[in-house]
């Protein structure tokens, strides 16, 4: 075990390489220079050689790489052009924010999504079991933003209920954090139902029904303790869809997160702040599929003791 | 002996071209119990075709063009007149909505097929030749896959520029990878199944082999993978299109009138709800579809 997840480790050390060498190097193939950018028009030439060089933008592109890596190794990762701020900082803020809405979506994820999953799982085919897979897909198809802008508009607009945009409370990751989680409910059901169904074909089930134990004692002891493996680390690998989902769900919310913070350096077309955002996130991903992996390796017995 | 050489390829050519047919009328037959058993999946398909067929003929659909402003009738609601009401120009929603599914099915269609061919070639190198080549393609296909998908469309999209001819590229670029892995453990399976293993020892050259008899076994999971990337399309660019880094006026985009209607949401609601709604049912449709094929072709899923 201990070997694979070293592999896993050189693996995921590797795609980080790669995700920053892609990133650096698409950021520089943008037309335009980033300099005459942030300092306006009105800028003479002599000003923007002087700050190209203060900014090493004037080294080859391999040097400037290893100066980005090196930096951004310690925890630096420049200065925003548009918000004049160190972007660790403000990545630290925004990525407060983002931690907490995804935790809310994630919430309501396992809560609707496990629910639905082994209500419908233990009605098969019956008119339950159609309602909730149905909800499920419906949660699947629909777009972070539909359902952001819905929620917004029932609840918020119309009802009062919570508030329309804003982290100021608690209560505003509310609205969010449901219209975030909506896509992962939807899909945590369906794997929770198909899973549990071919649990509760086992042996062990028979044997638990056999000497005495409730179904219902059965389902949640026996059943969907095992059920829970694939679901468990399906939940891991949909961080990266919940960042993706982020971006549009902070965006119509207003809250300053990670995704809101990248979507306001493309339009202000801040390379250092993209750059550090785009990094950032796509590590939080790698780190978080890693430790799904080490999560799968403790819990399932099969592949702790075999390898 | 290069005569005899031919010879035996064009008979292995006409015995690939057998199991071809022999796969083909399978597949016709798993087309027939599709329809036959999945009902879901025939009212998707339908629903997508007249869909398509809206989007084709949509100047005979409605008497309004999808630039018509009429500023008298600005942000009027659904009325007999314009049956899903008008836009801030006073634009009716329908034919803007229908004008606009051309460019929505088309950003649905387009990268699909491109990352499919593209997907597909460098899954099947990688399974095939293995070594260097596979390490290569493989360990970009990871770098694809760590990037969670809106992130890396949107970095792309900023470096290249906004426009439908970069949104296609763009889709491709973060769409292949999955085909790729996919096609990749399919030509490793069949790359030692008896029919590869004959074709090699007769000389046959890889490049053969890998166009004859391993991607025509890899297409019905090539449909399936098709099938369920339209949609992924469809939401990535309307994703896009909603932050306004997407398809660019004066094109329409399902994904584009949400974001113009969004300064509206609490005045004229019906502008982000309408295309909304489409944007929902067409992917809805095109995911039941793709699940219906998978059952039918997955061979793992095959009752016997």
């Amino acid at each position: 075990m201990l070997r694979t997840l070293a592999q896993r480790l050189v693996q995921a050390v590797i795609v980080l390489a790669g995700v920053m060498l892609l990133i650096f190097v698409m950021l520089r193939i943008v037309p335009g220079n980033p300099v005459e950018t942030l300092m306006g028009e009105h800028a003479n030439q002599e000003t923007i050689s002087r700050v190209s060089e203060e900014m090493g933008l004037d080294q080859p592109l391999h040097i400037q790489f290893f100066r980005y890596l090196s930096s951004a190794l310690q925890g630096d990762f420049g200065t925003s052009f548009t918000l004049g701020k160190p972007v660790s900082r403000l990545l630290r803020s925004a990525f407060v924010n983002t931690l907490i809405l995804a935790l809310f979506a994630a919430l309501f994820a396992w809560i609707i999504g496990i629910g639905c999953g082994v209500l419908a799982a233990v009605t098969k085919n019956r008119l339950p079991d159609r309602i909730f897979t149905g909800f499920s897909l419906l949660g699947i198809s629909l777009p972070v933003f539909m359902a952001a802008m819905f929620l917004q508009y029932v609840f918020a607009f119309r009802l009062h209920w919570l508030p329309i945009s804003g982290a100021d409370s608690w209560t505003g990751f509310i609205l969010p954090g449901i219209a975030l989680g909506w896509n992962s409910a939807g899909q945590i059901a369906q794997m929770t139902r198909v899973t549990l169904l071919e649990t509760l074909q086992e042996d062990y089930i028979d044997t638990a029904l056999a000497k005495g134990l409730s179904p219902a004692r059965t389902v949640v002891r026996h059943a969907l303790r095992n059920a829970m493996l694939p679901v468990l680390t399906m939940m891991a690998i949909q961080l990266s869809g919940l960042l993706s989902g982020a971006v549009i769900t902070e965006t119509v919310f207003s809250l300053n997160g990670l995704g809101r913070l990248m979507v306001q350096a493309i339009s202000g077309r801040d390379i250092p702040l993209l750059q550090g955002t785009a990094l950032f996130t796509t590590g939080i991903v790698i780190l978080g599929s890693l430790a799904a992996d080490c999560l799968y390796a403790v819990l399932d017995p099969r592949i702790r003791k075999g390898g | 002996m290069p005569l005899s050489g031919r010879k035996k390829t064009d008979a292995l050519a006409s015995l690939a071209l057998q199991s071809q047919l022999g796969e083909e009328i399978r597949f016709r037959d798993r087309l027939r119990r599709l329809a036959r058993e999945n009902k879901t999946a025939v009212v998707s398909a339908a629903l997508i075709l007249v869909m398509a067929l809206a989007a084709v003929f949509a100047p005979l659909l409605t008497p309004y063009g999808e630039k018509d402003m009429d500023l008298l009738n600005r942000l009027s609601p659904p009325s007999a007149a314009h049956l899903l009401g008008t836009d801030e120009g006073g634009r009716d929603v329908l034919a803007r909505l229908l004008y606009g599914a051309r460019i929505s099915l088309l950003v649905g269609v387009v990268p699909a097929l491109l990352s499919l061919l593209l997907g597909a070639l460098l899954g099947v190198i990688a399974g095939y030749r293995g070594g260097w080549a596979d390490a290569l393609i493989m360990r970009a296909a990871d770098i694809t896959l760590a990037f969670p998908s809106m992130l890396l469309t949107m970095v792309v999209m900023y470096a290249l520029g906004g426009g439908i001819g970069n949104v296609f590229l763009t889709l491709t670029l973060v769409n292949w990878a999955n085909v790729a892995r996919v096609v990749r453990a399919q030509t490793l399976q069949l790359k030692n199944s008896e029919f590869a293993e004959s074709a090699r020892i007769t000389g046959v050259p890889s490049r053969v082999i890998m166009r004859r008899h391993i991607l025509p076994n890899c297409l019905p999971t090539l449909l399936v993978l098709f099938t369920l990337n339209i949609p992924a399309s469809i939401l990535t660019e309307s994703s896009l299109s909603f932050l306004g880094l997407g398809v660019q006026p004066p094109y329409a985009s399902w994904g584009l009138m949400i974001n113009t209607g969004r300064q509206y949401l609490f005045n004229a609601p019906w502008l982000c709800f309408v295309p909304g709604a489409a944007i929902m049912l067409i992917v809805l449709a095109f995911n039941f579809l793709g699940n219906g094929l998978m059952d039918v072709l997955d061979p793992r899923q095959q009752k016997s």
